[in-house]
């Protein structure tokens, strides 16, 4: 798993690793011993059975182990699990629509809004016998007509919901994964420490082109992001005037 | 009654298996039904299996080459559906038809006539959900879920869906029944619940879980039929429904299902290392317990499959601290097996190697299912091949090796001779090594951000699709070694009654092959004890 770059995916990493590393350290002691029991306590070895068949000890203590390393486990995940639902006070707000198969955002306070759809050197490879090499297609599936731009260091939220059947919005750099359900509007947030560019995709299946609705969100000074917002209001006075 | 009436009656406790069609169409035969269900349960595995076979050939390279999205997207759906419902549940009710009677020491299973219904219900179940393959609009294609709104995108396969799901639980629930009366009621005196064998007791545990969630299912499914054709609204948001309430009673139909599958397993595999460590069961009484555990645990967890729908806090706090709970009952079970070879005589015969191999894989499943209980790191594996990987873990090197440890366990004594030794262990090394091909690599597609059910993907994930899509084939060839085995099954050597060196268990006092009538007057527990030691 990536650590990302918010600080919700590291701690979401550093979750990850640990229950990770408990399972690797259970997985030794358990496998250590009934490997050395399959070497040792084999009949060509020449062992005779024993007859023993509970140990009221042991069986309290491979209980009782356990039950501590789920709470060491259970502690801090829920703690994470509460900073993670903690969508107060958000900078801005981008309310995102899933439709069949692209996706729309909206810039609540701004009035910027677009369709975001997969990028077309990958709708041409994408097609059976397309006689492209997907190979040779920059981000194949992962790259969009029109990207999300975001501010680098603000908290922004992600209002989610669906138009038709229900998908999910997942960026694992974001540490972000979260159905867009219709008739339900669902919050995500994400703060993001460094610039760049971050792709995802779809992850409920929504359909046939399921796996063509790719997310790519770029992370931007919050300076260039002002001028970018500029000129996405800029272009939509200039349309409405073309066709006024 | 009449004494000629009385006359006919002895005459017909007597008969064998009638002629040609008739004895598999008519059968009351607990051993000709199980019979039916196993080879059933193998067709619809290779017929699974070569869904799951075009899925991974689609997969072994970016870009399409062989299918079109809609036709991948059935190919997952209905893949999991001949697996789960086609594939391995009947194979444990098959188990459960030629063993429960023969362990407990009973004739037959209590409710004979509806055994024969409850098994001729599923061909025709699998024959109408495989006929959706070729209707207009193609096969189902939103999963074996059935997530709506997406599910009532379907063709007209839709009712054709519904209905056969109907079938099927309805097989699961009579199936379900016929077993809880026949343990219940049928026992050999003197085998008090206690004394059960494990294989008895979690089948008896998972026959409760079936009723219990059988019918939730039908619910679910029947509201989808009327939310499509009769203007309802259960799962319309357009109506005023919703439609996470469906994933709401899926899931806690499927959170119990996915132990339906596994808990037989446990069984399994608890009868077959004491056999070849020759020492007994360690810790039966708590064995028996923590699959109760089990059992009640996974009515209280469904949501963690949930976790990224939106739920209140508190709510994913609950699932998260359940879900983590499971693995302390889990364990349990793991250390007892490890504990009954502990000190043992271990003889590493098929069955033995099946049953190795599912402590090892199995814990490897339940490792990754204890990271997908930790909320936060589940948001970032849920629906992509991390999921893919834990869910086949459990259930091929867990619930598919318990049933071949099962076949390879009680082969001799079904049809009286041994099988071809050399050839089942081969058929084991190459599965062991192949289903780790396929599925290992998985976990990290999944960590590295591939989500699931996608016919195509970006250029990055390329090599471990091609390492899973190689290791798929192998296995699916090495599977052909099994069906070899059983066509040779009569060419071995004559099958003693005992069959191996030490199992215990009222099925090893009767002849190999079991007659076609056992147990005609209950067995003497402590005399066949006895005859043990």
């Amino acid at each position: 798993m990536s650590r990302g770059v918010t600080e919700l995916s590291a701690a979401t990493h550093d979750l990850h690793m640990m229950v990770f590393w408990w399972c690797v350290a259970i997985g030794v002691v358990v496998f250590g011993v009934m490997i050395f029991s399959l070497l040792k306590h084999r009949k060509s070895a020449g062992a005779k059975p024993a007859s023993f068949s509970h140990s009221t000890a042991a069986e309290v203590i491979w209980t009782a182990i356990p039950v501590v390393i789920l709470l060491l486990m259970a502690v801090p995940a829920a703690e994470t699990l509460i900073r993670i639902e903690d969508s107060r006070d958000p900078d801005m707000s981008v309310i995102v629509t899933a439709y069949q198969w692209k996706w729309h955002y909206k810039y609540q306070d701004e009035g910027v809004e677009f369709y975001s759809s997969l990028a077309l050197p990958s709708i041409e490879a994408r097609s059976k016998q397309s006689g492209i090499d997907p190979f040779s297609v920059d981000n194949y599936l992962l790259d969009v007509d029109r990207p999300l731009v975001v501010p680098k260091g603000k908290k922004v939220r992600l209002l989610l919901t669906s138009n038709d059947v229900v998908h999910s919005w997942w960026v694992p750099q974001l540490a972000i994964k979260k159905d867009a359900i219709p008739g339900v509007v669902n919050e995500a947030w994400f703060r993001a420490t460094e610039t760049g560019t971050y792709r995802g995709q779809c992850a409920e299946l929504c359909g046939k082109d399921h796996g063509y609705m790719p997310i790519v969100v770029e992370v931007v000074e919050p300076d260039t992001y002002q001028a970018w917002i500029q000129t996405q209001t800029d272009d939509k006075a200039r349309l409405a005037r073309v066709e006024n | 009654m009449t004494a000629a009436a009385l006359d006919a009656h002895e005459a017909h406790d007597d008969h064998g298996p009638a002629r040609g069609i008739k004895r598999w169409l008519f059968t009351t035969n607990h051993k000709d039904i199980g019979t039916m269900y196993l080879v059933l349960s193998l067709t619809m595995f290779f017929i699974g299996g070569t869904m799951a076979l075009v899925i991974r050939s689609e997969l072994m390279a970016p870009g399409l080459q062989f299918v079109h999205p809609e036709f991948f997207n059935s190919m997952t759906t209905m893949h999991a559906l001949v697996m789960v419902f086609g594939a391995v549940m009947p194979a444990f009710v098959g188990l459960a038809n030629w063993m429960i009677p023969m362990m407990i020491g009973a004739p037959d299973m209590a409710l004979p006539r509806m055994n024969n219904w409850s098994f001729w219900i599923l061909p025709v179940a699998f024959g109408i959900l495989i006929s959706t393959l070729f209707m207009p609009g193609g096969g189902p294609a939103s999963g074996w879920t059935m997530y709506p709104p997406l599910v009532l995108q379907t063709g007209n396969a839709f009712p054709f869906l519904i209905f056969s799901i109907h079938l099927m639980g309805l097989s699961s629930i009579m199936g379900a029944i016929n077993i809880i009366v026949t343990i219940l009621n049928m026992r050999a005196p003197e085998m008090w619940l206690l004394k059960m064998p494990m294989f008895v007791w979690t089948w008896l545990i998972t026959a409760y879980l079936l009723i219990a969630v059988m019918p939730v299912l039908a619910g679910a499914v029947t509201m989808l039929l009327t939310d499509q054709f009769f203007g309802t609204s259960f799962f319309l948001a357009a109506g005023g429904g919703d439609p996470v309430m469906f994933q709401h009673i899926f899931w806690f139909f499927g959170h119990p299902e996915v132990y339906i599958m596994i808990l037989p397993a446990f069984g399994v595999v608890s009868e077959i290392i004491p056999t070849f460590s020759r020492k007994p069961l360690f810790g039966h009484d708590s064995m028996v317990y923590a699959a109760s555990c089990i059992a009640f645990l996974s009515f209280i967890v469904w949501a963690h499959h949930m976790f990224t729908v939106g739920m209140p806090l508190s709510g994913q706090l609950f699932f998260m601290f359940a879900t983590m709970l499971i693995a302390v009952p889990t364990g349990v079970k793991i250390f007892n097996w490890v504990a009954t070879m502990w000190r043992g005589s271990m003889t590493f015969e098929t069955p033995m190697l099946f049953s190795l191999a599912f402590v090892f894989l199995f814990t490897i499943g339940g490792f990754s299912g204890l990271m997908l209980a930790v909320v936060p790191s589940d948001i970032q594996y849920h629906d992509s091949y991390f999921v893919v990987a834990h869910f086949h873990y459990v259930l091929v090197p867990g619930s598919v090796f318990a049933l071949f440890a099962a076949a390879y366990y009680w082969l001799p004594k079904w049809t009286g001779f041994m099988y071809n030794e050399a050839a089942g262990k081969l058929h084991f090394w190459l599965s062991a090594v192949f289903v780790n091909v396929t599925f290992f690599p998985m976990h990290f597609l999944g960590l590295a951000g591939m989500p699931r059910r996608i016919p195509d993907y970006s250029t990055q994930f390329a090599d471990f699709n091609w390492i899973a899509s190689v290791g798929a084939i192998g296995f699916g060839l090495s599977q052909l070694i099994f069906l070899y085995v059983l066509l040779t099954a009569k060419k071995g050597a004559k099958a003693t009654d005992r069959v191996w060196e030490a199992p215990r268990g009222l099925e090893w006092t009767v002849p190999s092959p079991a007659p076609y009538h056992t147990f005609a007057t209950p067995p003497k527990l402590r005399v066949a004890q006895e005859a043990f030691e």
